[in-house]
């Protein structure tokens, strides 16, 4: 570590330091163009997004716990007045649990996923691993946030407008948004709403994503190729570029939505000329690069801890950077193992499943190059680590069931069940959302300058591990025996497994507390964390600085050499 | 298989151990068609195994790891970062894993989206084999519309139809008790067993998207707005089997399933014959015996 610091000069200079001072009060924040702060805001976001998202899936599960319907026909007649027992509203509460569906689905992909980690982790971090004093664009940078806060409260909006009809408020299809549900099924104001509310998340998501390719193509220190880049900054390029070439077909779908909606088109309207498949073509095309977008990320963050707690370099850099470049690539080319049952052709039926088998390749290779970074190496269990090794076997497990479901045989009995929500819950919430945790868990102490309590942070992990496979291990089984998704009510004979799911999610709850007063108590009891409290295992150029890092960093920018690459 | 044998519903204690889920079940329903057939072996046989075998393996890696490799046991980290043998290996490796998985699974595949023609054979269970079960070519069409929220099924040839509508649980307790909540219907399908059945399925031109599935039969395919889709199931045993609607259609979405009863070539005779001649109700009264 001496040697590296001797390399560079991590703080401001004299002069720097006399003429410009860090801005204070609101205008910091508002006008803000330092990466840091920018990074900090998408983090503080995302949480009062996940609080939303989360509770909404707490009374879905509170729903499911029993067969039979006990809450939403309740929460349906306080909403609109109605008497509880009444079928206004039972039917109410029905289309309400559809709401609630769509609305948790698009608040954690729009306003959690992707805000914490190509909003917050991308921006805080890549500029400081690369040796940059900020991103190409800070202005961009300041308005791709700010974009978000006015999209989150479009979707809000759109759940207290009229969705089906008269006492029917809010959006009730799916965060996938399929017409004719979406356009005839829907006649009121809530989706054009929900539509704009994705319109600018998406303008905010492209503007970050133009940002952070730029950054990285031309702000690299003197020194660091790309292939001296740490993998987190690759994982944030690749990321960068399919947010940049998918959004901008979803952009073009729910255009085509609204106008079909609105401006009497007909381009989804089968007795009009129109195809319902076309929207789904369409909206795959975007979808499945965006739930690479949600992990990759991930996969960027994994590989510095595990590398960190192991003390050892990662293994097979280059295979590393290059299966997610295969990844996000070969992402582009097999949207429609999501539309397997919609009547496609035995042909492209059959190029679907060998195209998405194949990327389960370049993934193992991911799994197995972390697995061997351990290997040999001398592991500390501190909670990044816990959360890091968590995400290596439970991501393992949501990745083999999507090679299930890759297969269009097997998919005919499985698709729109439980077993689909139980695979692509494992990849996001026991996948993405511990690579977020572990981020946290790792860099927090470098954007905050505080440690935290290392017990509680352990005790957050290990209730939520026990949490999150309760609630998702068992709606494999829920699947299997043919249990559909997007359903508040089910046959008597599911009951089983649903209720110990529910209990599942009580016990993530307790954990979330864990989490919300581990970071209280890590502000409140202000132990110095130091400029890095990992040793040194931890070889990135983020450690080089102070904690927080000062509010301009690198205004000399650092030689790179093999000791602060990757 | 009842886990929790308290729980078993009356068909089970029937005998009836198909066309619905099982309390506490964690497998796929048992299977009376020939593709449900082969989606359980492939499930079951390859995909299962495939699947449990390597989350053995990262999760034994991973637990060797840290056992072995904790900082106490190994105070100083080894440095290398390439092994190209053990490269080759886990790329190989994967690779082979995939083909065996693909071969069966396009097998599977294809049989799903071939409609017999009484000279093809299909894979049944076996399949590793080329095709030994004979499926006769469809002798009944029926074209099934999805509807917010219930079904019209159509008997193409024959010219009637019957709209299915879930039963409310009032109704269900006054005419047909021992079936389960949320999956019994007022007017069920009635096909032949061992007859090839043609199902077109679409819905409401001026509707939503739905998905006619019926687990025990392997078969699930959307219904769309201005699309006329195609599958096809031969029911090996009569009974009762049930699916659901399996695409978000609204607030009822839940509430729209599907009951397709199977049975013999003589009482389906008799049924075809009273509804044929416009009498709906005299109809199910050949099928009230079965109950």
């Amino acid at each position: 570590m001496a040697d590296t610091t001797a390399h560079l000069e991590a703080h401001a200079t004299g002069h720097d330091a006399a003429s410009h001072h860090t801005p204070t009060g609101w205008r910091r924040w508002v006008y803000s163009t330092n990466h840091k702060d920018i990074g900090i805001m998408y983090l503080v976001f995302a949480i009062v997004a996940g609080i939303i998202g989360g509770l909404l899936s707490g009374v879905m599960r509170m729903e499911l716990q029993e067969p039979g319907i006990q809450i939403f026909h309740g929460l349906a007649s306080m909403v609109y007045g109605l008497d509880v027992n009444g079928g206004e509203a039972l039917d109410a509460g029905k289309h309400m649990y559809n709401v609630f569906t769509t609305a948790h689905a698009l608040i954690m992909v729009f306003f959690v996923v992707m805000p914490a980690t190509m909003g917050g982790f991308a921006n805080y971090f890549a500029p400081l691993m690369i040796g940059a004093p900020d991103t190409a664009f800070p202005r961009i940078n300041n308005i791709a946030f700010w974009l978000l806060p006015p999209a989150f409260i479009l979707l809000m909006m759109s759940l207290f407008f009229e969705g089906t009809g008269p006492g029917a408020l809010g959006f009730g299809g799916g965060w996938t948004i399929y017409p004719p549900l979406s356009t005839t099924g829907h006649p009121g104001p809530a989706m054009d709403f929900a539509i704009l509310s994705l319109h600018v998340a998406g303008v905010s998501s492209i503007l970050g994503a133009i940002n952070l390719i730029t950054t990285i193509f031309n702000m690299r220190a003197p020194g660091m190729t790309l292939h001296k880049m740490p993998l987190f900054a690759w994982s944030v390029l690749v990321t960068a570029f399919l947010l940049l070439l998918a959004l901008p077909v979803l952009a073009g779908a729910i255009t085509m939505l609204l106008t079909d909606r609105n401006f009497d088109t007909a381009f989804f309207k089968p007795d009009q000329g129109g195809d319902p498949i076309l929207f789904q073509h369409l909206f795959w095309f975007f979808g499945h690069p965006e739930v690479y977008i949600m992990i990759l990320p991930g996969f960027g963050i994994i590989s510095h801890i595990v590398s960190t707690f192991s003390r050892k370099p990662i293994f097979g850099y280059m295979a590393m950077a290059y299966a997610m470049v295969a990844i996000g690539f070969v992402g582009f080319v097999v949207w429609a193992h999501h539309m397997y049952t919609t009547g496609l052709s035995l042909d492209v039926q059959r190029y679907f499943v060998a195209a998405t088998m194949v990327i389960a390749v370049p993934t193992g290779v991911k799994i197995f190059s972390w697995i061997a970074t351990m290997w040999g190496g001398s592991i500390t269990f501190k909670s990044p680590m816990l959360w890091a090794i968590g995400f290596i076997f439970l991501f393992t497990v949501g990745g083999v069931t999507g090679v299930v479901l890759a297969n269009a045989g097997a998919d005919r009995a499985l698709h729109d069940t439980y077993y689909v929500v139980a695979h692509f819950h494992y990849v996001l919430s026991l996948g993405a959302v511990f690579s977020i945790f572990a981020a946290w868990y790792y860099w927090f102490p470098k954007m905050s300058g505080y440690m935290y309590n290392e017990f509680l942070a352990q005790a957050h992990f290990w209730i939520m591990f026990i949490g999150v496979n309760l609630i998702f291990f068992p709606q494999h089984f829920l699947g299997l025996a043919g249990m559909p998704r997007r359903y508040i009510d089910y046959p008597d004979a599911f009951g089983f497994f649903n209720r110990i799911s529910s209990i599942g999610y009580y016990i993530t709850f307790v954990a979330m507390i864990i989490f919300f007063y581990a970071t209280w108590e890590a502000f409140r009891k202000k132990r110095v964390a130091g400029d890095n409290p990992w040793g040194d295992g931890a070889t990135t150029l983020e450690w080089t600085l102070s904690s927080p890092p000062p509010f301009h960093q690198f205004t000399t920018l650092p030689k790179i050499d093999s000791t602060n690459a990757h | 298989m009842a886990l929790i044998p308290a729980l078993a519903t009356a068909q089970e204690e029937a005998g009836y151990t198909a066309g619905h889920p099982l309390p506490g079940q964690f497998h796929l329903q048992r299977s009376v068609t020939p593709i449900m057939d082969s989606i359980t072996a492939f499930h079951d046989g390859i995909l299962m195994w495939s699947i449990s075998l390597i989350v053995a393996l990262v999760l034994g890696l991973l637990v060797w790891i840290m056992f072995r490799y904790n900082a106490k046991r190994n105070p100083v980290p080894a440095g290398f970062t390439h092994n190209t043998l053990v490269e080759i290996i886990w790329t190989v490796l994967p690779i082979v894993a995939l083909i065996v998985i693909a071969i069966p699974s396009f097998g599977v595949l294809s049989d799903q989206l071939t409609t017999p023609d009484g000279e093809r054979k299909y894979l049944g269970s076996n399949i590793f084999s080329f095709g030994e079960v004979e499926v006769p070519a469809p002798e009944l069409t029926i074209k099934a519309t999805g509807q917010q929220w219930y079904w019209d099924y159509e008997y193409v040839d024959q010219g009637v139809g019957l709209t299915s509508l879930m039963l409310n649980e009032t109704d269900r307790a006054a005419t047909k008790p021992g079936q389960p909540r949320l999956l019994a219907v007022d007017n069920e399908l009635v096909v032949p067993v061992d007859t090839t059945v043609r199902m077109q399925v679409t819905a409401d031109p001026l509707g939503v998207i739905h998905a006619f599935a019926v687990p025990s039969f392997g078969i699930k395919i959307d219904a769309v707005p201005g699309r006329l889709n195609e599958t096809w199931f031969n029911a090996r045993e009569t009974g009762l089997y049930y699916g659901q609607c399996s695409e978000l259609c609204g607030k009822d979405h839940a509430f729209m399933p599907i009951a397709v009863r199977v049975v013999t070539k003589d009482e389906f005779a008799a049924y075809m014959a009273a509804f044929e001649a416009g009498d709906y109700t005299a109809a199910n009264a050949t099928l009230a015996a079965i109950q």
